[in-house]
Order: C-alpha cells, then sequence, then structure tokens
C-alpha cells in the first residue's frame, strides 16, 4: 500500500499554513515530520486522514485506508479498558480485542474504568485502536506523549511489526522509535507562499462563510 | 451501529451520565407549577396540557449539548469521521440514544405527573401518544442544533436559540392533541401533523447534522 502526495496546499484557520507538499511512501516505509512548532504537522496529518480540507493536490489512497491517531485519546472514562476497545472493535468489524490488549500490554487492566489510568495506559489504549482498525496506513501525531521509555520502546516494535507487514506509517515525533527504513521531511521549506495565500483568500465556497 | 447505541446508552446510565437530569427536570418543573399558579383544579386542567408539553420539551432541552460536545473533546468525534461508518448513521444513532434515554422516560412518566395537573383522565394516553410519537423530532432537532455548535466553546446559549424557533411546531401540535383528547374531541389531525413532523425531521436532518460535523471537524 502506498501513499502519495502530491502538490498539497493547506491552510488552518484562513491562513494558508502549507503549500507544494509531496511526498510519496511505499510499503514498509515510514515518514517522519520535522518542524517547528506551527509549521503544520498537525494540520497536515489531518489532511491526509481526511478530516481537513486541501486547497489544492491530490492525497492517494483515500482516507478509508488510513487510521489516525490524534493528540486526543478518544478513551472514554466511564467505561473499562476493554469496554472501550470492543466498542471500536465493533466499529471497524474486527473480531476480537485480545491481540490488541496483548500486544500494547493492557491485559491487567482490562477490567479497569479508563478514568483511573494513568496518562501512559490511556495513550496505549489510544494507540491499541490503531492496531483494532487493521488499516494499513497509520497517521500518529506525537505517538509517544506521555509513554514511559518502557512503553516507546514497545510502541516502537509495533510500529516495526506494522512496517513489516507492508504497512505505511506517517508521523510527527521527536523521539528515535528504533525503525530500520526512515526518512525524514522537514516542513520548513514548504511554508506557504504569496501564491498560496492567494489560493486561500480565495472564496472556498459556500462553508467559508461560516467560518 | 448498534455498538455506538449502546456504549452511549451504558454513557448515558453510569455515573456522570446525566441520565436523570432530564426526569428530574421534569418532575420539579411539574411540582412547582401548581405552587406558582394556585391548586384550583379548574385553573390546572385548563393549562395541564401546554405545561406537560413544555416541560417534556425544556427536559429534552437541557441535556441536548451533551449529543455531540463530549465526543468532540475527547477526540472520539474525529475518529468517529475517519471509521468505517457514515457520519449520517452516526447522528441517527446519537439522536435515538439521546431519545432513548429522555423522551422515552418522560413519555412514560408523563401520565403520572399528569395527576399532580389535574389532567383528566381521558387525556392520559393521548398525553402518552402524543410524546411518544413528537419527542423523537425533538431529539433529532436537537442533534442537529448539537452538531451545528459542537466546535463551539459554551455553545449550549447558541445551541438553545437555535432549536427552540424549531421545536415551535411540535410544541402546537403536540399540546393540541392533548387538549384535544381533555376535551374527548377528534385528536386524528394534531397527531398526524405531529408524526409527519416526526417522520420529515427523521428523513432529512441526519444528512444535515452529519454535514455540519464535517465543517465543525475542519
Amino acid at each position: 500500500m502506498d501513499l502519495t502526495v502530491t502538490d498539497l496546499a493547506l491552510a488552518r484557520g484562513g491562513m494558508a499554513v502549507l503549500s507544494g507538499v509531496s511526498f510519496r511512501l511505499q510499503a514498509c516505509q515510514a515518514l517522519i515530520l520535522r518542524g517547528p512548532n506551527g509549521a503544520g504537522k498537525t494540520t497536515l496529518l489531518r489532511a491526509i486522514a481526511g478530516l481537513q480540507p486541501t486547497l489544492a493536490g491530490q492525497i492517494s489512497p483515500g482516507a478509508d485506508q488510513i487510521a489516525y491517531a490524534a493528540h486526543a485519546d478518544a478513551v472514554k472514562g466511564a467505561l473499562t479498558v476493554a469496554e472501550n476497545l470492543c466498542f471500536w472493535a465493533s466499529v471497524y468489524g474486527t473480531p476480537g480485542i485480545e491481540r490488541a490488549l496483548e500486544e500494547m500490554h493492557l491485559q491487567g487492566l482490562r477490567d479497569r474504568p479508563a478514568q483511573n489510568l494513568s496518562a501512559g495506559q490511556k495513550r496505549r489504549l489510544g494507540l491499541a485502536r490503531l492496531l483494532l482498525s487493521g488499516r494499513p496506513i497509520w497517521i500518529l501525531d506525537e505517538p509517544t506523549v506521555s509513554l514511559d521509555a518502557e512503553s516507546t520502546v514497545l510502541f516502537g516494535r509495533i510500529l516495526r511489526d506494522h512496517l513489516a507487514r507492508g504497512g505505511v506509517a506517517l508521523m510527527a515525533t521527536h523521539i528515535d522509535l528504533g525503525l530500520p527504513d526512515i526518512a525524514v521531511l522537514d516542513l520548513a521549506p514548504f511554508r506557504a507562499t504569496a501564491q498560496g495565500i492567494a489560493l486561500a483568500t480565495a472564496p472556498a465556497g459556500f462553508d467559508e462563510a461560516f467560518l | 451501529m448498534i455498538a455506538l447505541l449502546t456504549r452511549d446508552l451504558r454513557l448515558a446510565t453510569r455515573a456522570g451520565g446525566g441520565f436523570g437530569l432530564s426526569l428530574a427536570f421534569f418532575l420539579i418543573l411539574v411540582t412547582l407549577v401548581p405552587f406558582g399558579v394556585g391548586p384550583e383544579a379548574s385553573r390546572l386542567t385548563l393549562i395541564a396540557p401546554g405545561i406537560l408539553w413544555v416541560g417534556a420539551l425544556l427536559a429534552s432541552l437541557l441535556s441536548l449539548d451533551r449529543i455531540f460536545a463530549l465526543d468532540f473533546e475527547d477526540g472520539t468525534l474525529d475518529q468517529l469521521a475517519t471509521a468505517p461508518v457514515p457520519l449520517e448513521a452516526v447522528a441517527t444513532m446519537k439522536a435515538l440514544a439521546h431519545w432513548l434515554t429522555t423522551g422515552l422516560p418522560l413519555a412514560l412518566i408523563a401520565p403520572v405527573l399528569g395527576i399532580l395537573l389535574h389532567l383528566p383522565s381521558a387525556a392520559m394516553p393521548w398525553l402518552t401518544v402524543s410524546l411518544l410519537v413528537g419527542t423523537p423530532a425533538l431529539s433529532v432537532i436537537g442533534a442537529f442544533g448539537a452538531g451545528l455548535t459542537v466546535g463551539l466553546k459554551r455553545g449550549g446559549l447558541l445551541l438553545s436559540l437555535l432549536v427552540l424557533p424549531l421545536y415551535v411546531p411540535t410544541l402546537i401540535f403536540g399540546a393540541e392533541v392533548v387538549r384535544r383528547g381533555a376535551e374527548g374531541t377528534a385528536t386524528a389531525t394534531p397527531l398526524a401533523f405531529l408524526a409527519a413532523i416526526t417522520l420529515a425531521s427523521l428523513a432529512g436532518l441526519p444528512y444535515a447534522t452529519a454535514a455540519a460535523i464535517r465543517v465543525n471537524l475542519r
């Protein structure tokens, strides 16, 4: 499964942030996005996940091949760990949660209400959803935030397994996850130019009236 | 989709889910009215249909902003938008869960509270029927309002202002069914209008709700 991004231009809050972003990721490859705060890493990741409209350019394949792990863990505190995972398993049509529980070392916590978990445990629960989704392309926004050293190594191993199975990963992270075949894309050269800003201020249709 | 419904019902009934809030509000409103307007049976009988329907409407309004706001805050809505389920179905299931936790219990408890307001016993079945037919429209319209205001901090005020005018037709026909039931005259016409409003909102609004959520997620 390849991920191809061609000549992408993006805006956030009506301001163009990125333009001319192009890259191609083949199966088993991972790409790390780098750039200072506000460079547009999250905007780019959300656009590729299909949560944000693009000003120009193409992304292939569509959002139905992509699993997105955002800053927020999307964990319901009132439900137990197993209930949280069972819900997402049935949304994605995945048969069981045992493998995800095991790989993320969550078996011991399965009947614990998620509100009693630590930040790192919640993070692992949020990342376990990637395994349940069964999707080949992982989009990860700072996946290791609040993970301890051991869990970071664990997640690095899961990521390596995912890539070895022919998956693709695109992530914004500052931590070395020990991945073998990794490329780094610095977003600084793609900062929006005057042309990009012109695109952003052009009428973008009915939706913009509400923004 | 059933998974989403059961999850929402589970969340609503667990601690902090706000399941009892609407019912408690309805109960308080109806018990306070006789203190406010006086205990004369004739006067209460006259205003009972309107009070019961206004109470049900406000009780349903009370929990609207929870429909999408909680899922938006913890990132669940982002995940649902990228999951292999149509957002229209998510909107429908959310409205259904809201109805099952507010509209349905309200409809079932309303006859008991009707006694407090001296509602004639002939009107009791009509009260339940009109609430059963009418409150789904309140939940679907409310889900639409919640979808429109989902990204806003403290969107509750705007939500009420948006949704209340849309609630008026349901209120008029719903209260009319109960009033006619109390008088013993034919209730078919307002009941048909009430059902029509519910069916039309059910058919159309989930699409509008999904579109509103997509705009707000950007």
